[in-house]
């Protein structure tokens, strides 16, 4: 009851602060692009959207503190073979961007690497020579994905390690305690009502990782400094290798009922067939990437409201606006938590779903309903 | 193809996507073979022998109440044999009293007719020789008394005549 009045405040300062917000990032653009066209490039306006994208992309160094940062392995490979050096070579002693030469020259443009040549003086682009180029350099998304790997490895590897040790029958002690739950609910919650109990056990390794992997990589994205700080769970590679993976586990293990539930939907006219086939197909590469942009879209989009919300206190140029910005964003900060765990558990559970339904032994009985919630379901 | 070269966002990385394959692979062949598999392992383990335990206890349970049951029975056996023996005794008891008691009766009422028959025989012999004396005596003074009655003739004959009257020849 008495949280109606607060609910009814805090919407009220939101659509207060966005007004305001939107307001001023106006003010900004017309008092940015004059100022361009009158200063030129010495004077740089705050551009939000280009901080907040920085912060949201990968990058060739790991920032540190202040001027600070970690140079991360760059790895190329060229028709000329590969290339190793680190990302310091495209950094002079001014923190200035500059080309280095290895078989091309290289510099780093939008914050990927590409492929320069001189034209009238000036470095451009190699349009055509940049597209033979392969970027394999450890990242700060790759590093710190590095981490979340090592971070597992240990912390899982004991706590398996604490059963060896301590025997199956007295209570979990330690981590073993703290990840036995976690274990308990893949198995009970997400595996075994979407697999059934007969198949589930195969499946579980595979669910396991894929869950820890990207909780501890979720987790990791909210920590705003150095073991942190990467935003590898927002990144769409990330999801995107996921997802294919969760594409090639379901198909490799889906049975022939449903093979014909997609071609050759049992239980309907075959004009229905017909009509329903390529829809069915449609689904089968429509439900990965559901997972690979909902993981992607859901953490993005929270890093982007945290930062957008800091930005605030540097669009109003007052550090009076961190009394709103900065409750706000932490307030956004554990949402995030919240939906750090539960986007590890919907990708998860719709991945265990897919498998589910790849291997679901139909009933002849129940095939006309199969079909109507299918048909509902696209 | 436009929305990906618009928004550096969604534009996948293939440096990424490959260090990530490697990275996932690791995870699951490493994870898979040396925790997920102890670890399922264990917990299957624990609760399979969480369920034998709850079993054992059941069926423990089951054969403590079926020997109480046992129990039970046997004492009630028990009570009701003593009950029976009790009863038997005192019956026992009870018989061999009575039967004392007839035994004594018996024998008392031998003793008394015993005795009584004694009585008797002793009180006739008794009376016997008290008649054959007084018999004898009586005899006796008869004699003495004819003797001196019978002394003179006279008499003599008066009383034949007096014994003849008194036989009636009929």
């Amino acid at each position: 009851m008495a949280s109606r009045p607060i609910k009814s405040l805090l919407v009220l300062c939101l659509s207060l602060v966005t007004m305001c917000f939107s307001g001023n990032v106006f003010a900004n653009e017309k008092a940015g692009s004059h100022e361009v066209k009158t200063e030129g490039h010495e004077a740089k306006a705050f551009n939000v959207t280009e901080t907040i994208l920085e912060h949201i992309k990968d990058d060739h160094s790991w920032h540190l503190w202040g001027q600070t940062s970690l140079s991360l392995p760059v790895i190329l490979y060229t028709p000329k073979g590969f290339e190793v050096f680190s990302s310091a070579k495209f950094m002079n002693e001014h923190h200035e961007h500059i080309a280095y030469k290895g078989n091309y020259e290289y510099k780093i443009i939008e914050g990927k690497v590409k492929i320069v040549k001189l034209v009238d003086a000036t470095e451009a682009v190699d349009i055509e020579a940049s597209k033979a180029l392969w970027d394999f350099s450890i990242t700060k998304n790759v590093a710190s994905l590095f981490v979340s790997v090592l971070i597992l490895l240990v912390v899982l590897l004991t706590a398996a390690g604490a059963y060896k040790k301590t025997g199956v029958t007295s209570a979990p002690k330690g981590v073993q305690s703290f990840m036995e739950p976690i274990v308990l609910f893949v198995r009970d919650e997400v595996a075994i009502p979407n697999i059934g109990k007969k198949k589930f056990a195969k499946y579980m390794p595979f669910l396991l990782t894929i869950f820890f992997l990207v909780l501890t990589n979720n987790f990791l994205g909210l920590i705003p400094f150095f073991p942190g700080g990467a935003n590898v769970s927002g990144n769409i590679a990330f999801t995107m290798t996921l997802a294919v993976c969760v594409f090639i586990v379901v198909n490799l293990s889906a049975n022939k009922s449903y093979w014909e539930h997609i071609f050759w939907m049992p239980g309907m006219h075959w004009s229905m067939k017909l009509f329903l086939a390529p829809i069915e197909l449609i689904g089968v590469f429509t439900k990965p990437i559901s997972l690979m942009i909902r993981l992607f879209a859901n953490i993005t989009a929270g890093h982007i409201l945290v930062l957008s919300l800091i930005c605030l206190i540097f669009i109003f140029k007052t550090v009076y606006a961190s009394a709103i910005a900065v409750p706000f964003a932490v307030f956004i900060g554990l949402i995030e938590l919240l939906v750090a765990f539960l986007q590890a558990y919907i990708f998860t559970m719709l991945s265990a779903m897919y498998i589910g339904m790849a291997t679901e032994e139909h009933h002849h009985e129940a095939h006309e309903h199969e079909g109507h919630k299918n048909v509902a379901h696209h | 193809m436009f929305l990906l070269e618009v928004n550096p966002l969604v534009l996948p990385d293939i440096g990424l996507v490959f260090w990530n394959t490697i990275a996932f692979l690791i995870l699951l062949i490493v994870l898979g073979k040396f925790a997920w598999k102890p670890m399922l392992k264990a917990i299957a383990e624990r609760e399979s022998g969480i369920e034998e335990a709850l079993l054992r206890a059941d069926k423990m349970k089951a054969e403590i109440a079926a020997m109480q049951n046992e129990n039970e029975a046997l004492l009630a056996k028990a009570r009701e044999e003593r009950a029976g023996m009790i009863k038997d005794a005192k019956d026992t008891a009870d018989k061999m009293v009575s039967d004392a008691k007839d035994k004594a009766k018996q024998e008392y009422e031998r003793i008394i007719s015993d005795a009584q028959l004694a009585i008797t025989q002793q009180k006739n012999a008794a009376l016997t020789e008290v008649k054959n004396q007084v018999g004898s005596l009586v005899v006796e003074v008869a004699e003495k008394i004819l003797r001196k009655e019978l002394s003179n003739k006279a008499e003599q004959e008066s009383y034949i005549k007096q014994i003849a009257e008194g036989v009636k020849l009929n």
